[in-house]
């Protein structure tokens, strides 16, 4: 799960991380008593969960209330595009106002659990600011990077490390080796899956906060953390990803014209390459899950089908303990509560698929039977030419 | 031959009184395994059907001889459940829960760093030596006793291949699925290691996809190690970047992971990788017709 921004903040500043002065506004006019209240120049942030906000337009700086408000009405209801966002961008619905400094440097400080080594690892650089996998990319020898022992944790000398190879005056050492452990503390309180301060800016008169946070929340572990579940925002989530959610459906929207509906996710991302091989691109990722009961399979339907862009359905169900012929049935029956106008291409495999295709071929709706993986993949690719 | 379960084979089952876990204890009895054990604490000294049931894994392992355990422990309790067996000296765990949280799974595997134990899954189908021992959830009947091993990192699609390969007649020695998070017990290397020492497997399929580099590592391993042919498919050719496919292990994160990176490794290592999901069985095929 993402989180804003100025969430990240919030939490991070609870585990000891310095964050700017600042607070979030849904409003101009708040935009602009919060920076009547900060004092001196501001910098007014959109709040979406996308990266390169400031090339977009997203970050405006403001020397005065009166242009904070300015800012913020001119930042709160745009479409904000990034390279992250997608051609569509999104829709900005809040705005972080923060106070200003003069800045000297801009440090990276970022932790992720290294799937090789199997534990925490902190990455830190000098060179701040850019994006970490450009960095790596370009100029690897500038990344530190220091592995955690998940039995003991974080120790004091994998501060130190990263504090003397960041070049750290002494009493900047002691702020910056703070954010560190703060920022584990977070990590590991939280569930996280990443979290980056950056840039870790560092201002003239020696100061070091965080002007830039990133929390991403491990989905697993939200059952254990009700306060962060609550920070989810929904107008973030493609509203057809938020609705299948609500079904227990995994369900990932793209920008083909083959609907897809496969249970289990290995079996559903070979779909959507097959349906390229042959020469179309899928319209979704859609695992429907083992049990695949006409409940789900007519909740998948009304999803599949709410995407305009779906010429053809493709269901693959591989039947192993669920049977294919009460797969078929919750097919047959779905079709009777939801209208799909679009041909649709029935393969289902496994235990009783003969019988499953008698049902299919015996209900009177109109399907295509295909007999193996690759003849369905053909099947439904024809049916939209 | 095989590898990590057979006729030998002495099964406890943790989580045994809950409906998934009775479910497929039942389907793995019937095709034949040796369960010897349940776990559920709380419930010692009952019986689910004639298994017994103990409230600890030292007291299965002690009075009914368990030397493996199938793990259907609900997520919050699964990371717990695997280092009590562990603790108890089960030589094989196979954890079939979906759903732990990856610092669980890490503080786990740190646990269990120079125990003998050996961990399979999380999230994952399970284990199956054809026509001797299924620890698992896959469907028992399309596999074929035979002579080519089989380690994924996914479910339906393995049982897919499996498909592919059984209507070709072409048997399998054991088939995998290591599961689909970010941090299992067992890796593609792990396994690898131990078909290559198998007399009896002639060669190995992979089922890779997208996120982490447990294809790339295979990849090294194949080139330094293996001898014996190894065919291979990649899923997520078109899933997007930064997107969960399902699998919480399967996601492109900065720009790392793609499958057009696993697949030029493998290739390079002298893999046959299949372009195509449905021509696995063909690709097994033609390797061994090779040799």
């Amino acid at each position: 799960m993402k989180i804003h921004e100025y969430q990240a903040k919030e939490l991070l500043k609870k585990f000891g991380v310095a964050v700017p002065r600042g607070r979030v506004a849904e409003r101009p006019e708040d935009a602009r008593a919060i920076a009547e209240e900060l004092g001196g120049p501001v910098v007014v942030k959109a709040q979406i969960h996308a990266g390169g906000r400031g090339k977009g337009g997203g970050i405006k700086l403001a020397n005065s209330p009166a242009e904070a408000e300015q800012a913020a009405r001119a930042i709160i209801g745009m479409r904000l595009v990034t390279h992250q966002t997608g051609p569509e961008g999104r829709i900005v619905k809040r705005v972080l106002v923060e106070e200003a400094g003069k800045i000297s440097r801009e440090l990276y400080l970022g932790m992720v659990i290294d799937r090789v080594s199997e534990s925490p690892v902190i990455m830190a650089s000098e060179a701040g600011g850019m994006e970490i996998e450009e960095v790596a990319a370009k100029s690897p020898e500038k990344i530190l990077k220091v592995t955690i022992d998940p039995a003991v944790g974080l120790q004091p000398f994998q501060i130190r490390k990263l504090c003397y190879g960041l070049n750290l005056a002494k009493e900047l050492s002691g702020k910056v080796g703070r954010m560190i452990s703060g920022l584990y503390k977070a990590f590991m309180e939280c569930d996280c899956s990443l979290a980056e301060i950056n840039p870790l800016a560092v201002t003239e008169q020696g100061e070091a906060f965080a002007l830039d946070a990133k929390m991403n929340l491990d989905d697993n572990a939200l059952y254990r953390h009700e306060d962060l579940k609550a920070l989810r925002d929904l107008a973030e989530e493609e509203a057809l990803e938020v609705e299948a959610s609500k079904h227990n459906l995994s369900y990932i929207k793209l920008d083909g014209s083959v609907g897809c509906m496969v249970n289990g996710a290995g079996l559903a991302m070979a779909t959507m390459d097959i349906i390229k091989l042959h020469g179309q691109m899928p319209a979704n990722f859609l695992d429907v899950g083992g049990a695949a009961s006409s409940e789900r399979v007519a909740n998948a339907f009304r999803i599949l089908t709410s995407d305009k862009n779906v010429r053809a359905v493709l269901i693959n169900i591989f039947g192993g303990i669920v049977r294919c012929d009460r797969v078929a049935n919750g097919i047959v029956e779905a079709l009777k509560e939801v209208e799909v106008k679009v041909p649709i291409v029935v393969r289902l495999e496994g235990t009783n698929a003969v019988e499953a295709r008698d049902i299919l071929q015996k209900s009177g709706l109109q399907f295509t039977v295909a007999d193996t993986f690759d003849d369905a993949a053909r099947k439904a690719v024809a049916a939209i030419r | 031959m095989s590898i990590l379960v057979d006729e030998n084979t002495r099964l406890l089952v943790q989580g045994i009184t809950g409906n998934e876990g009775t479910f497929h204890t039942r389907q793995c009895i019937e095709y034949g395994t040796n369960v010897v054990a349940g776990v559920t604490p709380g419930k010692g000294g009952s019986k689910m059907d004639n298994v017994p049931v103990f409230n600890t894994v030292e007291q299965a392992v002690r009075d009914a001889g368990a030397n493996a355990s199938m793990v259907f422990v609900p997520p919050a309790f699964a990371a717990d459940a695997i280092m009590e067996s562990a603790d108890a000296g089960v030589a094989l765990v196979v954890c079939i829960t979906e759903g732990i949280p990856t610092i669980d799974m890490m503080r786990v595997k740190r646990y269990l760093c120079g125990k003998p134990t050996r961990l399979v899954g999380p999230n994952c189908p399970g284990v199956i030596t054809p026509g001797k021992c299924k620890v698992g959830i896959m469907p028992g009947f399309i596999h074929k006793p035979g002579r080519v091993g089989l380690i994924s990192r996914s479910g339906t699609l393995t049982y897919e291949a499996v498909d592919q390969l059984s209507r070709r007649d072409i048997g399998q020695s054991t088939c995998i699925g290591i599961g689909g998070d970010p941090i299992v017990g067992s890796t593609f290397v792990d396994l690898l290691k131990l078909f290559q020492q198998d007399a009896k497997t002639d060669a190995v399929v992979i089922i890779g996809e997208i996120g982490g580099t447990a294809e790339e590592e295979a990849a090294a391993y194949v080139k330094a190690h293996m001898t014996k042919p190894v065919v291979s498919f990649i899923a997520g050719m078109t899933a997007p970047p930064g997107k969960r496919m399902g699998h919480a292990g399967a996601i492109i994160s900065g720009g790392k992971g793609t499958a057009s990176e696993k697949i030029a490794a493998m290739r390079a290592a002298g893999i046959s990788v299949c372009d195509s999901p449905a021509s696995i069985g063909e690709t097994v095929a033609s390797v061994l017709q090779g040799r």
